[in-house]
């Protein structure tokens, strides 16, 4: 579904990504953890398309499509999803219809009719119901003035609405409480299946609990240094990521 | 049907889309302003000597006043000499019905989406059309007499309703009230005349569209309402004007004249000529309105879109001299390239138990220059008076300028006035962020502007709200990034 070569890309002329090669399968859930400032939000915006960074190198193919040449609506609408680790807040617009417009804009470019009215009230119901989203906050401005753990929750709401191919979930988990942790993930696991797949980008192997993943990848200093499955994120829980760093620098004066 | 790709090709490609000129012949007088102009004016329409006194009264007023200063932008050039002061399509005769209106006439308003034939009109909408400072013609008439609703052109109103004119005009904005309103009073060439009798609900909304065509004339309407007792009348006013590389006058004015218990809500969705990228060419829209509510619990509400003109200079205001009466003042300005707008409103509280509300939205793109400025004026009779303003400014971009003037004058201690400001930005985090869930950035802007300037619109009667969002879009498409 996903195949990730090479791909380097810089922000304000530094060079965060540095050769990054990932293979996403249909229906598999990737982890993806390392150390701050380590570029795993900067892979995830380079993927939804913010032009801020510039990709020097490398290709990414969704779905058999270059999805680096595509507008970043487009790749929403192709079935690209990011769960953002910072919300925005939109004052004024509401979030129901924002979430209106977003869902008829891709329905609308996958040929499909637009969904109005009760029907469209009917699948906001059952979505909010499946996430347990709060539907106090569907009214209200976009995030605005929402608590951090309630932003959080609303992209997961977002998320089960536009149901996309591919969600790639950036510290979805940080700022929940143990309650929310926990219903977040129930939501998300409601929503796996064979078609979909994710990424969850975390600091905690708290959450992979929850969501357990078929693969996790350590990304460090903009390359990913090492790939195992749901034990390594066990194992970075106890160990942190030096002995990773010192095994990475060993390698690399080789 | 078209998917929203193409929807925003469309627009992109339309920059404004009502810059076309109509080819018709045209009675223009030639360039100056002299007595001898504004004689002719008032003789061209067969008008009473009092009429004429006042023009002339007007003109002496004129004379003596020079250009304000204290607005937020330097004042253009103006070469007054150098305009023609009457420009009307050549008819023959007095018109007695719309058959014998100028076909091609009938065809400029109908490409600019006000047919002005009954059977196509809007249902519910009755239209005065002014081409060029004249009004070319009005529709449901026949049925707004039936109930004694008088809407008609000024003119005909000067030779029909004499003394009705003869008792309003100049009573809320008299003819020296400033350089504008005396250069509208000396040379005014028609406009739009309303009358609600007692107790009568007008049956629809009463709508004026002026369309400036002819090349360096300027356009000096005057529009006046007046609602008579516990009568109710819903007004709205819309304009256009062809693309010019010179700047062309547009000095209006509007007085509105609410008694006891009637009530006088007037809307203006403003898309006059804005200019081009680099500033070249535009209306200039220095208008004043103001209203006064005379009687005990009356209400005067303005709503304003402000979209177009390179410069747009006006405060409606209201006069809350009856008791209890209520003023209130909802605005949209949008400025892009590098239009400039100066705009808010004057709220004189005079009577006691007096209220008002002033809700004003500045949209700034572009090296787009915009300023409220506002005047809640209480007087030692205004007993328990109350006012909350609420103004609020949206920038896109880095370049363009937002600017806030409220000034409180309260001489009772038993006033209250509320006011609260804000100032914000479109970002590109919130557009890649709405991007991001599919939204291109044309909608996105779109969703957010409307957000922003909903509590305005929704003051707009139904068909025209839809309108103005439209328009706004359209005003800022191409506006971010
Ligand atoms: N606009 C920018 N200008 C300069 N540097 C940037 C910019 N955006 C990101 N960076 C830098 O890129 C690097 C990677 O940042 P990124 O947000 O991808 O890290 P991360 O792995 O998501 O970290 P965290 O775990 O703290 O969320 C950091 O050093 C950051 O400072
Ligand atoms: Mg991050």
């Amino acid at each position: 579904m996903l195949t990730i070569k090479n791909l380097h890309a810089e922000v304000e002329g530094k060079q965060i990504l540095k050769g990054i090669n990932l293979e996403i399968g249909k229906g598999e859930t990737h982890a993806i953890m390392g150390p701050n400032g380590s570029g795993k939000s900067s892979l995830a915006s380079v993927l939804a398309g913010r032009d801020n960074y510039t990709v020097t190198e490398g290709e990414v193919w969704f779905n058999g499509k270059n999805l680096l040449d595509l507008s970043p609506e487009d790749r929403a609408r192709e079935g690209v999803f990011l769960a953002f680790q910072y919300p925005v807040e939109i004052p004024g617009v509401s979030n129901l219809n924002f979430l209106k417009t977003a869902l008829n804009e891709i329905r609308t470019y996958k040929g499909l009719p637009t969904i109005e009215g009760r029907d469209f009230l009917k699948l906001t119901k059952e979505k909010q119901q499946l996430v347990d989203f709060n539907a106090n906050l569907m009214n209200r401005s976009l995030n605005e003035g929402f608590s951090g753990g309630e932003k959080k929750r609303n992209e997961i709401f977002q998320l089960a609405m536009l149901d996309p191919q591919l969600a790639i979930l950036d510290e979805t988990d940080s700022g929940l409480d143990i309650d929310a942790l926990r219903i977040v993930s129930n939501g998300v696991n409601k929503l796996r299946d064979a078609e979909k797949s994710f990424v969850v980008i975390t600091h905690y192997q708290r959450l992979l609990e929850y969501i357990v993943p078929d693969f996790v990848h350590v990304l460090y200093n903009g390359r990913i240094i090492k790939t195992g499955t749901k034990e390594l994120a066990l194992e970075l829980e106890e160990r942190g990521y030096d002995w990773l760093k010192e095994e990475l620098h060993l390698k690399e004066s080789v | 049907m078209m998917n929203s790709n193409e929807i925003i090709d469309d627009i992109a490609n339309k920059e404004y889309e009502f810059g076309f000129t109509t080819d018709i012949e045209m009675d223009i007088a030639p360039p100056g302003l002299n007595e001898d102009i504004i004689r002719f004016i008032s003789a061209k329409k067969n008008e009473p000597e009092w009429l004429l006194e006042w023009r002339l009264k007007g003109f002496a007023a004129f004379k003596k006043m020079q250009f304000p200063s204290w607005q937020h932008f330097e004042m253009p050039e103006l070469d007054l000499q150098a305009l023609s002061y009457y420009a009307a399509p050549k008819k023959k005769k007095q018109l007695n019905s719309l058959d014998e209106v100028d076909p091609e006439l009938l065809a400029t308003f109908e490409k600019l989406g006000i047919p002005l034939n009954e059977q196509k009109a809007l249902a519910g909408v009755a239209v005065d059309a002014v081409f060029d400072s004249v009004s070319v013609a009005t529709t449901f008439k026949g049925k707004l007499k039936e109930m004694g609703v008088i809407f008609c052109s000024f003119g005909e109103a000067v030779q029909e309703y004499p003394d009705l004119v003869k008792k309003y005009l100049g009573t809320v904005v008299p003819h020296s009230d400033n350089i504008f309103a005396a250069l509208n009073s000396a040379v005014f060439s028609d406009g739009s005349f309303t009358y609600i009798p007692k107790g009568v609900r007008c049956p629809m909304e009463l709508s004026t569209y002026f369309r400036i065509n002819a090349q360096n004339t300027g356009q000096f309407e005057r529009t006046l309402i007046i609602a008579d007792e516990g009568s109710y009348v819903s007004y709205l006013e819309g304009c256009t004007a062809p693309m010019r590389d010179e700047n062309q006058l547009h000095a209006a004015v509007v007085e509105l004249v609410a008694l006891d218990h009637a009530e006088i809500k007037y809307s203006t969705v403003q898309n006059w000529y804005p200019g081009d990228k680099d500033g070249k060419g535009g209306i200039y829209n220095f208008v004043t309105k103001r209203g006064i509510c005379k009687g005990n619990a009356s209400k005067i509400s303005w709503t304003q879109v402000e979209t177009g003109s390179a410069i747009t200079w006006k405060y409606p205001s209201v006069i809350l001299q009856g008791d209890y009466s209520e003023g209130e003042f909802y605005s949209v300005a949008v400025v892009r390239n590098k239009q400039i707008a100066d705009t808010g409103t004057k709220i004189h509280h005079i009577g006691k138990g007096t209220k008002s509300r002033i809700i004003s939205k500045g949209i700034s793109a572009g090296r787009g220059d915009n300023s409220y400025r506002g005047l809640v004026a209480v007087g030692p009779r205004a007993d328990n008076a109350r006012n909350f303003t609420q103004c609020d400014s949206l920038l896109i971009g880095n370049e363009c300028g937002s600017h806030t003037f409220p000034y409180i004058e309260s001489r009772n201690k038993t006033a209250m006035i509320e006011h609260e400001a804000t100032t914000s930005k479109i970002g590109e985090d919130q557009i890649f962020y709405l991007n991001a869930r599919g939204i291109d950035t044309e909608k996105a802007v779109a969703l957010i502007v409307n957000g922003y300037v909903k509590e305005v619109l929704n003051q707009l009667p139904m068909e025209f709200a839809v309108e103005a969002q439209k328009l706004l879009s359209i005003t800022l498409e191409g506006s971010v990034g």
